[in-house]
């Protein structure tokens, strides 16, 4: 074999997660574009995309993180809730915009150190604990807000309103904070400690333990960085919105576990992808304006969702299974 | 001149049942101490304890001469004392690199890693353990490697820090004799270099060949203490070893 045709052999079996992600978004893509040529084509249909794309990529990119520790959260859903709750309080009682989405981020990561030190030191399920969390958050939130919304038209006319989520050559600021924040992700993944530790500890605790990596603290601040995600996720989520409701990001939690499984992540931990992650999002983020704009009607949206999501997920079987 | 490392009166038990009864212990600079004993004797127990995998309920360590508190395996590293653990410790699912420098990374500022220097050296070590195969590259995974290569990287891993001591718990289990002879000429080189070695087998044979002194273990507790002089050959070792457990 020669050293070409090996070193595109390597390239494609280090990357053939990624590589796979980005597959199902072009056939998807294609798919749509077959079947609804001039509703692809419209540009406006992207722009809305893309409104709110960055916001799911802000609770992905992070998950990827957490699940290649071996772990899961499903509480991030309702942490987004908080979060903007405290930011919208904040803002509310008249704090500068800037303190409070500092002060609403730190909120997120606080609630995902908390998350950690449950599952870590209370030695639950990361599944169980955190869907009991998911309710218990959710469910302070409307206790606290008695069910009514909080609007803050306001905000638009502050610069940050600009600088986070204004637009920038017609593309919404949103896009590049999210392209930055998955940059700086990709990494702290692959070329941080950080990262490299979590994947030690996804692979296999007892050998990260026997070398001396402090396994509790890798896997809190896993937990850590989807809080901040979900918080990140939050914020924009109201600045896009000018509103916070109670029941915000909730619709997010079966979606953006799905783009971390589509994106080829697996779920035994100790591998991922961020990368792959991208075009996860991509795919959920099209997928149900696709499937309307095929002219499907409403109630197919779901059932087509889900092939989308299985044939994705047995696709990235090729890939190889786990090796032990 | 003080030990690298000693263990005075080390307990530890797991709920009730007492794996460690005073357990006292040491190795000097230069010397290969074999640890013996039968299955169940606690061998595996006290080498975790040694290297700071499990925490001791009782007792002391003291790190030349210096008593060490909440001792772990991070600061067992530190000390200068690598492990390669009978399950080798090692992440099947990562490639060679990083599970050599898993837990001591090589780092800039701010923790991001230094990749080029870490693949380099990687290379190098395995081409110094003596990897068969030459497709091997140090940025494959582990997963993909036999039982005597990926013995070959945990050993590469306990090597690259210029450990002063390396424990090596059960290191020939499931290797060829060829791998096995490896292992051999291995710590014949480190014992040259005038670094110390901790080696733990249930072979008496391999044990006698290599050790300079022994230490016998039985049900947790450090029953013999001999030098390689004032045994005759493995046969005594071996005598010694019995007779320690129909005592009991």
């Amino acid at each position: 074999m020669s050293t070409k045709e090996n070193t595109f052999k390597n390239l494609i079996g280090k990357n053939g997660r990624a590589l796979g992600s980005l597959g199902y978004f072009i056939i998807l893509m294609l798919v749509f574009l077959i079947g609804a040529p001039e509703v692809m084509m419209r540009p406006n249909l992207h722009q809305s995309v893309f409104v709110m794309l960055p916001v799911i990529m802000f609770m992905v990119i992070p998950l990827v993180f957490l699940v290649t520790a071996g772990e899961i959260d499903l509480s991030f859903a309702s942490t987004f809730g908080l979060s903007a709750y405290i930011f919208a309080l904040l803002l509310k009682a008249g704090l500068d915009p800037l303190l409070c989405i500092l002060i609403g981020i730190l909120s997120g990561a606080v609630v995902g150190i908390l998350m950690g030190c449950l599952v870590v030191y209370g030695r639950l399920s990361s599944l169980v604990a955190s869907l009991g969390a998911l309710f218990f958050i959710r469910g302070f939130l409307f206790v606290a807000s008695d069910s009514k919304s909080i609007s803050f038209m306001e905000i638009s006319d502050h610069w940050i309103y600009d600088v986070l989520v204004g637009k920038l050559f017609g593309v919404p600021m949103q896009v590049y904070w999210a392209a930055l924040f998955t940059i700086f992700s990709y990494y702290l993944y692959r070329k941080h400690v950080f990262g490299i530790h979590i994947h030690h500890v996804g692979d296999n605790p007892d050998s990260a333990a026997q070398m001396g990596i402090n396994v509790n603290w890798v896997r809190i601040s896993a937990f850590m960085y989807v809080g901040l995600g979900a918080a990140l996720a939050g914020i924009f989520s109201c600045l896009i919105n000018f509103t916070w409701w109670p029941t915000q990001g909730f619709g997010y939690l079966l979606l953006a576990l799905a783009a971390v499984f589509i994106g080829g992540t697996p779920t035994w931990g100790g591998v991922g992808t961020i990368v792959g992650a991208v075009f996860g999002v991509g795919v959920i983020a099209y997928m149900e304006v696709g499937v309307v704009a095929m002219g499907m009607s409403g109630v197919w949206r779901q059932f087509f969702n889900g092939l989308i999501i299985i044939l994705a997920i047995l696709g990235h079987r090729f890939h190889g299974g786990r090796v032990r | 001149m003080s030990a690298i490392i000693e263990l005075k009166n080390v307990s530890k038990s797991f709920g009730g049942i007492t794996a460690l009864k005073k357990a006292s212990i040491k190795v000097d600079v230069g010397e290969v101490v074999g640890l013996i004993g039968d299955n169940g004797a606690g061998k595996s127990t006290l080498i975790k304890t040694l290297v700071g995998v499990h925490a001791p309920d009782d007792g002391q360590i003291m790190i030349r001469g210096n008593e060490v508190k909440n001792w772990n395996a991070s600061k067992a590293r530190e000390a200068g004392i690598e492990t390669v653990f009978q399950d080798r410790a090692l992440c099947p699912q990562q490639s060679i690199v990083w599970n050599i420098f898993m837990g001591k990374e090589l780092k800039h500022r701010f923790g991001f890693i230094r990749e080029k220097e870490q693949v380099r050296e990687a290379n190098k070590l395995i081409r110094e353990i003596g990897f068969t195969s030459k497709l091997i590259d140090a940025e494959s995974p582990v997963g993909n490697l036999s039982g005597g290569e990926r013995q070959g990287v945990a050993i590469a891993r306990a090597i690259y820090n210029n450990a002063e001591l390396i424990v090596l718990d059960e290191p020939t289990t499931a290797l060829s004799l060829i791998e096995t002879q490896k292992v051999f000429d291995f710590v014949d080189n480190v014992k040259k270099s005038g670094r110390s070695v901790l080696f733990i087998g249930h072979n008496i044979y391999h044990v006698y060949d290599i050790s300079d002194r022994f230490i016998v273990l039985d049900r947790g507790e450090v029953v013999h203490q001999l030098n390689k002089n004032d045994i005759e050959g493995p046969e005594a070792l071996m005598k010694v070893m019995k007779d320690a457990v129909s005592k009991h």
